[in-house]
């Protein structure tokens, strides 16, 4: 059984169609990149996963996604324990208006865990999967925001982890990021593999090729490409492929 | 030639344009200046009307009695002269009616012309006497005691406890019933339009559907458009009433009708405020939450009311600000008492009510006027510094967002 | 904390969450039925008394009969005075704000001035307006000193939104103007003027809809109780709507007889309000079409 699969995904923001007849597998443990030019329906196909989409007025979603083998847009479905086993990451930092550890607390707590001690080790964990502990120990009671770019990220990412997911979605982590910031999320990528599976909208066609098994090309709101990132990126099967990595549009 | 005409008319068009943009600030500062001017100079006048004379026996050893003392002893409150640091006798007060008491219309006097010799005589007769009469029978070789009045001090006007400035012979004007009456139908009206406001701000911007919130908004800024003697006048026929049978009061124009009328009027400004604010909060931010398996009620209490939480305090305030301001729909409803509260169920007065009733029969540049601009000097202040606040609580947000 | 409770913490998160919206609802809803209920009450209440000779007949009987002419021609006056005093001051002080001045301490002198015009009480307008025009200009009790009032009273409005509809106006309009070599002026008149022109109107109604209603300003500076006879110049005081609603409903001479003008002074006072408020509207979305076509 694959850990994530998508059958038949038409998706229509009104009269216009973003995603048309989308078929893919996801293995557990794997990390795949999901790249295209901006438009092409791949944010609206990651956020498919944990039902992000369902916020957005006039939406209408066919087809199915498999989580675990379970239809996700089944009625039903407990919404609020499939985003909690499903953690995202977004373009920008985007911390809370509160302190570091609060922000990292904040999903234990608002799945009901009210054990003080429980919630202070977990918090520490997470903090220190990212890498982050040592910048951070010190001032868990400051605001998130006095926390650089890279370091919110991070922190952002420690909040997803928190809840323990067995997926994480990246919608372009690092576009916001300088090169050292993005560099650290990288190499954090590779080893939360290890756990997790992970999904990544990017942008950035070198990133791509650096952390990710598979990737999956769309273009105006169609699977163009799916497959193994090292063959994609040195043998793609179609031209539209070709020219896209190659940087000829897009 | 012609370009420099043109560049001439550019500087006079741009110089017009400084001159108009500059009569706002002229006129807060023409503001102040008039207010200030006419207001503070109630501390330089003595609460008795120029014009008249209190004078005793001179072998009284006082000297100077405040208006809260004078009126004490024409309310026979104060009987004795020991009680204000005066003579061992009881006070005997004589108006200058009481003349005919001691001497004839023919001793007075065809055109009064010997009611100063009168006078005169009748203080220098009895030890205990306080005296209060036109200045203008006053006696050349006057053989009493006229006593300074004490200038109307600061402490005496903020907390004196009456306010009835038309008293005689002392005016009474102490302002403290009226701060807190503007003070307890304020809070009254906040009271009851916060949480009304916030939920409607919140229902508004994170709730109701695109459809419902388009009908919504546009009401709500006609409430705010409706004028506020309009309001007073819905209040006076049907809340009113409505309240005397409610709470079974001899009458329904109290400090809680007008909370009830503010609290209506307050709505706009909380809910527009506050609902900009929340619609600020990132998209992200909201998502990010959402993503953790929050709840939409959890992302709402959790974040998107924490986030924006310095716009709701800024609309929270603003809203204070309208209702103390207030005039006219206060003035209809609120019963105009001017004294100490202690029930929202009583008759209330406050601060503009008692500008807008009294000015028009204040006579130009008496002791009465200047009290009513001093009075519009508090208002003023109040009002500034609740600007001033909501200006640093909103200008602590954009700092706090980078 | 696993897979046991996961489906009770589900049902108590979406238990409070169901109480949470509907009072929240309920309570959105209440303020909206409070204000159906303050219109409707006024418009039933209203509606019988309004007639062609409610509206333009003299008072008669104390108040207690005829109509509200002189307090529609009075409040007329005051909205046509304070405007023509408000409306080209507000634009040019706008527009020197916008186009004009750099950001620094004159413009954020003036902005704080501005503000702090606005948050000013009505009834401090008031007493500001009789000791200036009233004494010490001595225009006594008259429309000009109720105008000037009540002018100074939306200047801070008219520029706000005069403000905001330039601020609508895109750069790249003004650049293409400079760029033809248009004076700074040339530019403001004819390029963005116009295009902000829909916007600077729609605040202009909206302001003559607050100004209308106001009673604070206008009682010691013009507002007459009864007068006979129409006002015949700027020098003369006159009645008021809004004057007029709050004396024959506090102290008129009988004021239960007086009620029902009162319920139609209140109305004519409401629809005044309605009807700038919609005219606003619909001149944005008219407005705003037609600029977005060229």
């Amino acid at each position: 059984m694959q850990k994530l699969e998508s059958r038949h995904i038409n998706v229509h923001y009104g009269t216009t169609q973003a995603l048309k007849d989308i078929n893919i597998g996801i293995d557990a443990n794997t990390v795949t990149a999901l790249i295209g030019p901006s438009g092409c329906g791949k944010s609206t196909y990651l956020r498919l996963f944990n039902r992000m989409n369902d916020l957005i007025d006039g939406i209408k979603i066919e087809g199915q996604i498999f989580v675990d083998g379970k239809d996700i847009y089944e009625k039903g479905t407990n919404v609020d324990s499939l985003r909690k086993n499903t953690g995202m990451v977004f373009q920008k930092p985007n911390p809370f208006p509160k302190t570091i550890f609060e922000n990292v607390a904040y999903g234990l707590r608002v799945n009901g865990i009210t054990d003080q001690k429980f919630i202070e080790e977990r918090v520490e964990t997470s903090i220190q999967q990212v890498v982050l502990w040592d910048e951070v120990k010190d001032k868990l009671k400051k605001s998130a925001f006095e926390l650089s770019g890279g370091q919110q990220q991070r922190l952002c990412i420690a909040r997803a982890l928190a809840i323990q997911p067995s997926i994480i979605l990246m919608d372009e982590p690092t576009s916001a990021l300088d090169p050292i910031s993005t560099a650290k999320i990288e190499e954090l990528i590779h080893e939360l593999k290890t756990k997790y599976t992970i999904v990544i909208v990017t942008h950035n066609m070198q990133q791509a090729a650096r952390v990710s098994d598979h990737t999956a090309f769309f273009y105006l709101g169609e699977l163009v490409e799916f497959g193994i990132t090292k063959e994609i990126f040195t043998n793609p099967k179609r031209e539209k492929t070709q020219n896209y990595i190659t940087g000829r549009f897009g | 030639m012609k370009t420099s005409y043109k560049k001439i008319s550019e500087k006079l068009i741009e110089s017009l344009l400084f001159v108009s943009s500059m009569v706002t600030s002229l006129t807060v500062i023409l503001i102040v200046i008039f207010l200030f001017k006419e207001g503070l100079s109630v501390f330089n006048e003595t609460p008795v009307e120029a014009g008249n004379v209190i004078a005793v026996n001179k072998k009284n050893p006082l000297s100077s009695l405040s208006s809260e003392q004078i009126k004490n002893i024409f309310d026979q409150k104060i009987t004795h002269w020991n009680e204000v640091a005066g003579s061992k006798d009881s006070i005997l007060l004589f108006r200058l009616e009481d003349i005919s008491n001691y001497y004839t219309d023919e001793q007075i006097g065809e055109n009064f012309e010997h009611l100063p010799e009168c006078i005169s005589k009748v203080v220098d007769s009895i030890p205990g006497i306080l005296a209060f009469f036109p200045e203008k029978y006053l006696s050349k070789n006057f053989h009493g005691k006229k006593i300074e009045f004490n200038k109307i001090a600061l402490k005496e006007f903020f907390l004196g406890k009456e306010w009835f400035p038309t008293a005689q012979p002392a005016a009474q004007l102490g302002v403290l019933p009226l701060i807190l009456g503007t003070l307890w139908v304020s809070f009254g009206a906040i009271l009851l339009a916060l949480p009304l406001g916030l939920a409607a701000a919140i229902y508004m911007s994170e709730i109701a559907k695109p459809k419902v919130r388009n009908v919504m908004k546009p009401l709500i800024e006609l409430l705010a458009g409706i004028p506020s003697v309009v309001y007073g006048f819905f209040g006076l026929v049907v809340i009113v009433p409505l309240i005397q049978k409610l709470f079974d009061l001899p009458v329904g124009e109290t400090g809680l009708a007008g909370s009830i009328v503010l609290g209506i009027m307050a709505l706009p400004t909380i809910i527009t405020i506050s609902e900009d604010a929340m619609r600020n909060t990132p998209r992200a931010m909201k998502e990010a939450s959402l993503a953790l398996g929050a709840s939409k009620w959890q992302t709402i209490y959790k974040i998107v009311i924490p986030y924006s939480i310095s716009g709701i305090t800024a609309g929270a305030i603003l809203g204070i600000g309208r209702a103390i301001g207030e005039t006219m729909a206060v003035l209809m409803v609120t019963g105009n008492a001017a004294v100490i509260p202690h029930s929202i169920l009583e008759p209330m007065r406050t601060i503009p009510a008692t500008i807008a009733a009294e000015l028009g029969e204040a006579p130009d540049g008496g002791l009465h006027f200047k009290a009513l601009f001093a009075l519009g000097c508090i208002l003023f202040i109040i009002t500034l510094c609740i600007n001033l606040i909501v200006e640093y609580v909103s200008g602590r947000k954009t700092h706090k967002a980078h | 904390m696993k897979t046991i409770n996961e489906n009770k913490l589900a049902i108590s998160k979406r238990r409070s969450q169901n109480i949470a919206f509907f009072l929240l609802g309920f309570l959105g809803y209440f303020i909206v039925a409070i204000l159906l209920v303050i219109l409707s009450f006024i418009v039933i209440k209203g509606f019988s008394v309004i007639s062609w000779d409610f509206i333009t007949k003299m008072p008669e009987e104390g108040m207690t009969k005829g109509g509200i002419y002189p307090a529609i021609i009075g409040t007329l006056y005051l909205v046509a005075g304070s405007m023509l005093f408000a409306f080209p001051i507000g634009v040019l002080a706008a527009i020197y704000m916008n186009e004009y001045v750099k950001d620094g301490f004159v413009k954020k002198f003036i902005k704080q001035m501005t503000n702090n015009l606005s948050g000013i009480p009505s009834i401090v307008f008031g007493l500001f307006g009789m000791s200036l025009f009233v004494n010490k200009l001595g225009f006594g009790d008259s429309i000009l000193a109720g105008s000037l009032t009540l002018g100074l009273l939306v200047l801070p409005i008219v520029i706000r939104t005069t403000e905001e509809a330039l601020k609508a106006v895109e750069d790249t309009f003004r650049q293409a103007s400079l760029g033809l070599g248009a004076s700074k002026w040339q530019t403001t008149r004819r390029v963005v003027l116009p295009i902000a022109f829909p916007n600077i109107i729609t605040g202009l109604i909206l302001s003559v809809g607050r100004v209308s209603g106001e009673t604070a300003p206008i009682l010691f500076t013009v507002a007459a109780y009864f007068l006979p006879k129409l006002p015949t110049s700027i020098f003369d005081q006159a009645m008021a709507l809004p004057y007029h609603l709050y004396v024959i409903s506090t102290s008129g001479t009988n004021i239960e007889e007086s009620r029902p003008i009162a319920y139609g002074t209140a109305l004519v006072l409401v629809l005044i309000v309605l009807i700038t408020n919609l005219l606003a509207n619909a001149l944005r979305k008219f407005f705003g079409k037609k600029v977005k076509m060229n």
